[in-house]
C-alpha cells in the first residue's frame, strides 16, 4: 500500500507541528522521518495512523492505484503501550480477540497465528510471561508482534527503539530490517537518530519545524545534503567562515571530520596550520582536534589508527591539514551557527 | 554475611523505625482496642453470644452490612464516573469540584445528617417531590443508604482517581490501533486497569461506612428491626451503662471490619505490584 500526503497542517494552539506537508511513501519501502525533537515528526506519524486529526490537507492509501479507505495500519509505540494485565500470549492476541464476530479467527487460529508471530520474534518462550517480567528490547518485540497480528498494510513504528540501550539498540535495528525484507510491508518509523535512518531505511525525509527539507536515499541525502541543516544534522561537521576563492562575502564551509587529513609537512598551497590539542581512539578510528593557528577555531579530523600511528603526532605538535571534501553554503541560508 | 548485609543495608533505619511503627500502633490502636476485648471477656460465653445473637442485634448487624454494602457499591459505579470526568475532561470549575468531594470528610457528620435529613423529609425540596411519587426516604433504609453514600463519596472517587491519571493514554492508543471498539478498550483495557482501586476504593467505604453514626441516626429515625444500626445499639446500651453488651456488639462489627480490611490491604498490594512491575 502507498500513502500520498497533500498539504498536511496541523496546529497545536499557536504551534505549527506540520505546515503544508506533502509527501509520497511508496508501496513496501521503508521510510524513516528524521528530525530534531519537535520538528513535527511524530505529529505526522500519529496522523497517518489516525491518532490525530490534520487541520489541513489529506492522507489517502492506495491499494494497486486504487484509493482504499479501509485500511489495517500498525503502531508501535516509543514506550511499547504494552497491556500490563495480559500475558505476551494475550497481547498479540488482543487485535485478533477484538474482530467482529463475524471476521474472527477461531481460537485455534489465533492460537497459532499468535505462536507464530513470537516464534518469528523469537519470543515463543515467553508467551505466559507478564510484559513486566520482560526486558526493553523483548517488550518492544512483543509490541511489534501485536502490531503484526492484525496483518496491518502499513506499519508506523514511532521512535521504536528510542528507550532501549546502544546495544540492543543495534540488533533490533538490525532485525527491523531484515524483517522489512522479509514481509515487505509499506513501514515509516521516526527517528531523531541519524545512524539509525541512515542504516535501517530504504529512504529518509528530513524534517524541521513541520516542513520537509530533504528526502533522498540515505546515500544521496548523506553525499548531497540540500541545505546546512541537513548537513550538521546528518553528522559530525566542521565549519570554516570566510571569504573562498571567487569572492563572494560571507560563505560557510561545511566539512565532515573524515575529510579532512593531516600531514606533518605541507605537500601544497591549500594547507591549514594547526597544533593538536587533543587525541583519542574509539577502536580503529582515531579523532584529532586541532586548534588552527590563523583563526583559533577548533577543528575535528578523523583518521584511521594507523594513519595516526604513521604520522607520529601528539599533543602540541604543529601539523597541516588538508580539506578532501568541502560543501559551501551561503552564510544567510545557514541560519543560527551550528555548533560542531 | 550478616555482618556485611548490615552494614551495607540501605534500610539503615529499620530498627527504629519498626520501634516507632510498634509502639505508635500499640498506643493509639491496639491498647484502645485491646480494652474493647478485655471488657467482653468478662462476659461469659453464653451471655456474650445471647447478646450479640440477640433478635434486634442480629437485625442491625443486617441493616448495617446490608447498607453499607449498597452504599459502597452505589459509590463504586459514580465514583469511577466522577473520578473519570475529573480526570478526562476539562472544564470550568473543576478545580472547584475537585475540591468539593472532600467535604464529606470535613463536614461533621451529624450536621450531613440534619441537612439530609431536612432535604430528604416531607416538608424538604427533595422530599417533598419523592413524596407526591409515593417514595419516602426518611425514617427508612434508603435514609440510611443516602448518608452513607453521602459520608462514603471521598474514598471511592480518591481511590480511583490517581490510578486514572496514571493510565497511559498510548495504552488505549494503541488498543484502538489494534481495532478495539469503544466497549472493549472500556471492558478490556480501563476496567482491569481500574479494578484493584476500585476495589479499594468499594472495601474502603464499606469499612467506613459500618462504623458511621452520625449522620445515620437523623436521617433513619432509629426503629427497632428496620432501621437501627448496629453502631446506635452500641450507644443506647451504653446510656443504658450495658458497658460489656456495648462492647460485645462492638468485638463483632471491629471483627468483621478487620476481616473487610485485610481483603482491602491484599487488593491494594496486588495494584502495587502491577504498578510496580511497569
Amino acid at each position: 500500500m502507498s500513502i500520498l500526503i497533500e498539504n498536511l497542517t496541523k496546529k497545536f494552539g499557536t504551534f505549527t507541528a506540520v505546515d503544508q506537508l506533502s509527501l509520497t511513501v511508496n508501496d513496501g519501502e521503508l521510510l524513516a522521518l528524521l528530525g530534531p525533537s519537535g520538528c513535527g515528526k511524530t505529529t505526522l506519524l500519529r496522523m497517518i495512523a489516525g491518532l490525530e486529526n490534520p487541520d489541513q490537507g489529506t492522507i489517502k492509501f492506495h491499494e494497486n492505484e486504487n484509493q482504499v479507505t479501509e485500511n489495517r495500519i500498525g503502531f508501535v509505540f516509543q514506550h511499547y503501550a504494552l497491556f500490563r494485565h495480559m500475558t505476551v500470549f494475550e497481547n498479540v492476541a488482543f487485535g485478533l480477540k477484538v474482530k467482529p464476530r463475524s471476521i474472527r479467527p477461531s481460537k485455534e487460529a489465533i492460537r497459532s497465528k499468535v505462536f507464530d508471530l513470537l516464534k518469528m520474534v523469537q519470543l515463543d518462550w515467553a508467551v505466559n510471561r507478564l510484559p513486566s517480567e520482560l526486558s526493553g528490547g523483548q517488550r518492544q518485540r512483543v509490541a511489534l508482534a501485536r502490531a503484526l497480528a492484525i496483518e496491518p498494510k502499513v506499519l508506523l513504528l514511532d521512535e521504536p527503539f528510542g528507550a532501549l540501550d546502544a546495544k540492543v539498540r543495534k540488533e533490533l535495528r538490525r532485525w527491523l530490517r531484515h524483517l522489512h525484507d522479509e514481509l515487505k510491508i509499506t513501514s515509516v518509523f521516526v527517528t531523531h537518530d541519524q545512524e539509525e535512518a541512515l542504516e535501517v531505511s530504504d529512504r529518509i525525509v528530513i524534517m524541521n519545524q513541520g516542513k520537509i527539507l530533504q528526502q533522498g536515499t540515505p546515500e544521496e541525502v548523506y553525499a548531497h545534503p540540500a541545505n546546512p541543516f541537513v548537513f550538521n544534522f546528518l553528522g559530525n561537521v566542521n565549519l570554516f567562515h570566510g571569504r573562498i576563492e571567487n569572492g563572494e562575502a560571507n560563505q560557510v564551509g561545511f566539512v565532515r571530520p573524515h575529510d579532512i587529513s593531516i600531514e606533518v609537512t605541507p605537500n601544497g598551497l591549500d594547507r591549514f596550520e594547526a597544533v593538536v590539542d587533543r587525541v583519542f581512539s574509539i577502536g580503529n578510528l582515531t579523532r584529532v582536534e586541532l586548534k588552527l593557528t590563523e583563526s583559533g577555531r577548533f577543528v575535528d579530523s578523523e583518521i584511521s589508527k594507523e594513519t595516526f600511528d604513521k604520522l607520529q603526532i601528539k599533543t602540541g605538535d604543529k601539523v597541516f591539514i588538508k580539506l578532501n571534501k568541502i560543501k559551501v553554503f551561503q552564510a544567510d541560508q545557514n541560519q543560527p551557527e551550528y555548533s560542531i | 554475611m550478616f555482618g556485611l548485609k548490615k552494614s551495607f543495608s540501605v534500610h539503615k533505619g529499620f530498627g527504629l523505625t519498626l520501634g516507632i511503627t510498634l509502639f505508635y500502633l500499640g498506643l493509639m490502636l491496639i491498647i484502645p482496642l485491646s480494652t474493647l476485648f478485655f471488657k467482653t471477656f468478662s462476659l461469659t460465653w453464653e451471655s456474650f453470644w445471647a447478646t450479640v445473637t440477640d433478635e434486634r442485634v442480629m437485625k442491625a448487624y443486617q441493616v448495617s452490612f446490608g447498607t453499607a454494602f449498597l452504599a459502597a457499591g452505589v459509590n463504586l459505579i459514580f465514583g469511577t464516573l466522577i473520578a473519570w470526568v475529573l480526570v478526562r475532561y476539562q472544564f470550568f470549575g473543576k478545580r472547584i469540584l475537585d475540591a468539593l468531594i472532600d467535604f464529606p470528610f470535613a463536614l461533621p457528620t451529624a450536621v450531613a445528617g440534619i441537612c439530609l435529613t431536612t432535604l430528604f423529609a416531607g416538608s424538604g425540596w427533595v422530599g417533598h417531590y419523592l413524596e407526591l411519587a409515593g417514595i419516602q426516604v426518611v425514617f427508612t433504609q434508603w435514609g440510611i443508604v443516602i448518608a452513607l453514600i453521602f459520608i462514603t463519596l471521598p474514598f471511592s472517587v480518591r481511590s480511583i482517581q490517581p490510578v486514572l491519571e496514571d493510565l497511559n493514554p498510548e495504552v488505549e492508543e494503541a488498543a484502538i490501533s489494534l481495532g478495539a471498539n469503544r466497549w472493549q478498550l472500556f471492558s478490556r483495557i480501563i476496567v482491569p486497569e481500574l479494578l484493584p482501586a476500585a476495589f479499594a476504593g468499594f472495601t474502603l467505604s464499606f469499612a467506613r461506612a459500618l462504623g458511621e453514626y452520625g449522620s445515620v441516626v437523623f436521617i433513619s429515625g432509629n426503629l427497632p428491626f428496620k432501621t437501627e444500626i448496629a453502631p446506635l445499639l452500641i450507644v443506647t446500651k451504653l446510656e443504658q451503662y450495658d458497658y460489656t453488651g456495648a462492647t460485645s456488639i462492638a468485638v463483632v462489627l471491629l471483627i468483621f471490619s478487620f476481616i473487610t480490611l485485610i481483603i482491602l490491604n491484599s487488593l491494594q498490594s496486588l495494584n502495587r505490584t502491577w504498578k510496580s512491575r511497569n
